[in-house]
């Protein structure tokens, strides 16, 4: 195996191969102490779920992999491996799907693990998860000849499908618990019942949540860890200080204010990890309102996409942290990322003749247009490149008004009242561009009153047959030439403007080991973390 | 004696009577207030969540009765309040009772904790300044009162997290206790008391200062009042006339104002709450209104007017026991 699909820049990977190491068992191990067992491991999140199973809501992944698996797991390279499946097929033409189940596998409360459990869930994600709703909409049929194999039919072939069957995508649920039970109100979902190497002991809400060692796992040594402690802390000014004072053993997604990164980067005891982001991948995008009269014209789309200076963006705003991508589609998404740049380069002088031609000339005070931007609350330095973009714009006679509401007020002027005329914002691309890049540019997907849909109101039936037909197609050749004519269009169309991908890093301690070895990272299970000797 | 007595009656009947159209006032106003707020949980969860369908929204508007008129949603609350049920939190999907009472001992202990640090501190810093009062430890003191004073908490919390957690290493820098660990007795008390030092020195820091300084001026006053010269005439001990003469007169300005602190104790909760990670009520009703859960909002608005009434009936019995002469009208 081989890291061969991580982006090139890969500045600040210092040491950090542990994964890599217990993945393949790779000899680049040298420096990484080998696993042991014992020991806790502290990790935290800036904020807390309010359920520990991502069933029904996807706003628990931080936590439920650690005690309720998936079918299969996937490592930095995304490729499949069994985790409560011990193997599967899928048939040529996508349509049935086969898994053979891991036998003498035990629920924490000693129940038999069996294929009744996996129908069960997947009728409830189908049912109730949010994403389910549409990742299992062509689930037609779940069949348990026997209770290690489970047999799904689908309707209309599925090509993601395969990469669904993540612990904290697709989590595997028992069903003696959630029989005859509303799933949004069931007690698994604050005391869960999983297959998974931890078992939940406590949580203390506002606090901590405490995992413990399930010594009967399937796949022992591990896990290696005797206690996992999860924390909640909200203030990135904390948790820059307890990852230096080692209170905290590690945190995902750079938890730290940006430009504290450097100066950690000296403290010593902590370790910068990039690896672990590969089941989902971020896009940053500055988006139009194409309601708006104005921005419905192409050039003046054309000419603030000229006025953004992408790489100096990544570099003030995202403290380097980040690098200039024009794709919708994510560079982790190697077989499907297109590489070629913008069509429009920053050129302030041709963006201020775009202007000029498309009849906005420059008024009082030197002003073409006055338009609102709303920021994105939930991610600080969004609201930086709102301000970034009111300066760039300024430049060519765009007077920009930047608007901070908290995230309900955000949701609602942008997806309901739709009350905005430009926007910024970070969406996943998740597993697959089906998945997660799909919902911003179909036209199908424009439903007011939905947040993150279609916010800019995108159509154009070309894209649309793209979209739809990438969805099912499951040639690989002929999928890839679909997502890229898709990404030509909207590269050349741009109902919003890609900024960057971030390369997060995880911060950790110089002891704290084996978390990042499978493409969810620190989102996954942790049945690989150690703590060194 | 008798006196005593009438007088706590009086305070607790006049409180008894204020306190429900009070708490009917506050959570009425509270209602429709929230009703201008943009947004609801719907939106928000759907947000968290990041793909969301219109059929899975409306299911929670319903499930949560958010699809009702807004009078019968606020006369089901009425309802169920005056049954004493809080009704259920939308995004936690627990009772709000329930939310609270996990909440109210780490508020409650982190309340106390920094008031009695304030008026301990507070008091002293005071009484000190005015026995040396233009003398240096009165200047030394004077300084770092205007520093309390003029520094926000929140960053006087910050570095202290910065000298004594990372640099020095002596105390935790987030939570109310060591997680993982079992520890009973002596142990367990140390263990919270460490991780109640720094949070409580942050909240308490600027009461510190407003205490300090109005200790000080009554302190001043009370000096060269007639009385204190007869007890010096009388032959009492220096240390008793401070105490009993002068300290118990000082006092009542110093109590009146920690009535009317206790309410931005509340609020300053929340801002030190999130610094330190302290599992309170003030970081219970942020995430409420950020999250728009407005059950549990409600729910936490109304026990903290209990709380801001019931220890003002707390102050005015106090303020009885440290001058007779005022009486409860």
């Amino acid at each position: 195996m081989t890291a061969a699909h991580l982006p090139t820049t890969r500045r600040g990977l210092i040491g950090g191969f542990a994964g890599l190491a217990a993945t393949s068992g790779a000899a680049s191990a040298q420096s990484v102490p080998p696993p042991r067992r014992g020991g806790t491991m502290t990790i935290m999140f800036p904020s807390e779920p309010p359920v520990l199973v991502s069933l029904v809501s996807s706003n628990s992944l931080t936590v439920s992999a650690k005690v309720t698996e998936g079918l299969l797991w996937y490592d930095n390279d995304m490729v499949a491996h069994p985790q409560l499946a011990r193997e599967w097929e899928v048939s040529p033409d996508g349509l049935t799907y086969v898994f053979k189940l891991r036998e003498g596998v035990k629920w924490h409360d000693g129940r038999d693990f069996t294929s009744e459990d996996v129908a069960a869930s997947l009728a409830i994600l189908k049912q109730s998860h949010p994403r389910g709703r549409s990742t299992f909409a062509h689930l037609t049929r779940v069949e348990t000849p026997d209770p290690h194999t489970v047999i799904l039919k689908l309707g209309t072939p599925v090509p993601y499908l395969i990469r669904a069957f993540a612990a904290a995508e697709t989590p595997i649920v028992p069903k003696h618990i959630y029989d005859g039970t509303d799933p949004f109100t069931n007690r698994n979902g604050y005391a869960p019942v999983g297959t998974g190497p931890f078992r939940f002991k406590e949580w203390v809400r506002g606090s901590h949540i405490i995992y413990e060692r399930n010594p009967e796992y399937w796949d022992q040594p591990r896990p290696y860890l005797d206690q996992l402690v999860v924390k909640f802390i909200p203030d990135a000014a904390a948790r820059s200080a307890a990852l230096e004072s080692g209170e905290v053993d590690l945190g995902y997604r750079t938890p730290v204010a940006l430009n504290d990164v450097e100066r950690l980067r000296t403290a010593g005891n902590l370790v910068f990890e990039t690896k672990g982001y590969e089941y989902s991948n971020n896009v940053v995008s500055v988006n139009f309102n194409l309601d708006n009269p104005h921005f419905a014209k192409l050039p003046v789309r054309q000419a603030i996409a000229h006025a953004l200076n992408m790489p100096v963006i990544c570099r003030t705003i995202y403290y380097n942290t980040y690098t200039p991508c024009a794709s919708p589609i994510a560079p982790f998404l190697t077989e499907y990322h297109d590489l070629s740049p913008s069509p429009y380069a920053f050129d302030i002088a041709r963006a201020e003749r775009l202007l000029d031609e498309a009849g906005y000339p420059r008024g009082a005070n030197r002003i073409r247009l006055r338009t609102m931007m709303e920021a994105n609350p939930t991610v600080d330095e969004i609201r930086r490149l709102c301000d970034f973009t009111r300066a760039a714009l300024s430049r060519i006679g765009i007077a920009v008004e930047v608007r901070t509401a908290d995230f309900g007020s955000y949701a609602k002027r942008v997806y309901t009242d739709r009350d905005f005329d430009l926007t910024a914002s970070t969406m996943s691309n998740l597993f697959d561009p089906t998945v997660g890049v799909q919902r911003l540019y179909w036209s199908k997907n424009y439903i007011p009153g939905v947040p993150f849909s279609n916010a800019t109101h995108y159509s154009n039936p070309r894209v649309d047959a793209l979209l739809e037909g990438t969805a099912v197609e499951v040639d690989p050749v002929k999928r890839k030439a679909m997502f890229k004519e898709f990404q030509e269009i909207v590269m050349r169309e741009i109902p919003d403007v890609n900024i960057g991908v971030p390369r997060w890093y995880t911060i950790h301690n110089r002891r704290a080991l084996g978390h990042s070895v499978t493409a969810d990272g620190i989102e996954g299970s942790f049945s690989h973390a150690y703590i060194a000797g | 004696m008798m006196g005593v007595l009438d007088r706590t009656g009086t305070i607790l009947r006049r409180t008894a009577i204020q306190v429900l159209p009070t708490m009917v006032g506050i959570i009425i106003l509270c209602f429709f207030l929230l009703q201008l707020v943009p947004g609801d949980v719907a939106d928000v969860l759907a947000g968290e969540s990041g793909s969301a369908t219109a059929e899975t929204m409306a299911a929670l508007r319903a499930r949560i009765g958010l699809d009702q008129p807004v009078l019968t949603q606020l006369v089901t609350y009425l309802t169920n309040l005056a049954q004493l049920d809080l009704g259920r939190s939308a995004r936690f999907n627990l009772p709000v009772t329930q939310l609270i009472a996990e909440r109210l001992p780490g508020t409650l202990l982190l309340m106390l904790s920094a008031l009695s640090m304030a008026l301990v501190f507070g008091v002293l810093f005071g009484w000190i300044m005015a026995v040396f009062a233009g003398r240096w430890p009165d200047r030394l003191l004077q300084v770092l009162v205007l520093v309390f004073y003029s520094t926000p908490g929140f960053w006087i919390g910050l570095m202290a997290i910065v000298l004594f957690s990372v640099k020095l290493g002596w105390l935790p820098s987030n939570g109310s206790m060591t997680v993982g660990v079992t520890l009973s007795g002596w142990d367990l008390i140390a263990d919270r008391a460490k991780y109640l030092l720094l949070p409580s020195l942050a909240m308490a820091s600027f009461f510190i200062a407003v205490y300090a300084r109005l200790t000080r001026a009554a302190m001043l006053e009370v000096q060269g009042q007639d009385f204190m010269r007869t007890a010096a005439a009388k032959g009492l001990h220096p240390a008793v006339i401070q105490f009993r003469h002068a300290l118990r007169n000082a006092l009542i300005p110093v109590t009146t104002m920690v009535g009317l602190h206790l309410g931005n104790l509340l609020g300053g909760a929340v801002v030190v709450e999130t610094v330190y990670g302290w599992p309170g009520m003030g970081r219970l009703a942020l995430e409420a209104v950020l999250g728009r859960d407005f059950n549990l909002l409600l729910g936490v608005l109304l026990l903290s007017s209990l709380l801001v009434i019931v220890t003002n009936a707390a102050i005015d019995l106090l303020h009885g026991w440290l001058d007779p002469r005022i009486e409860a009208h």
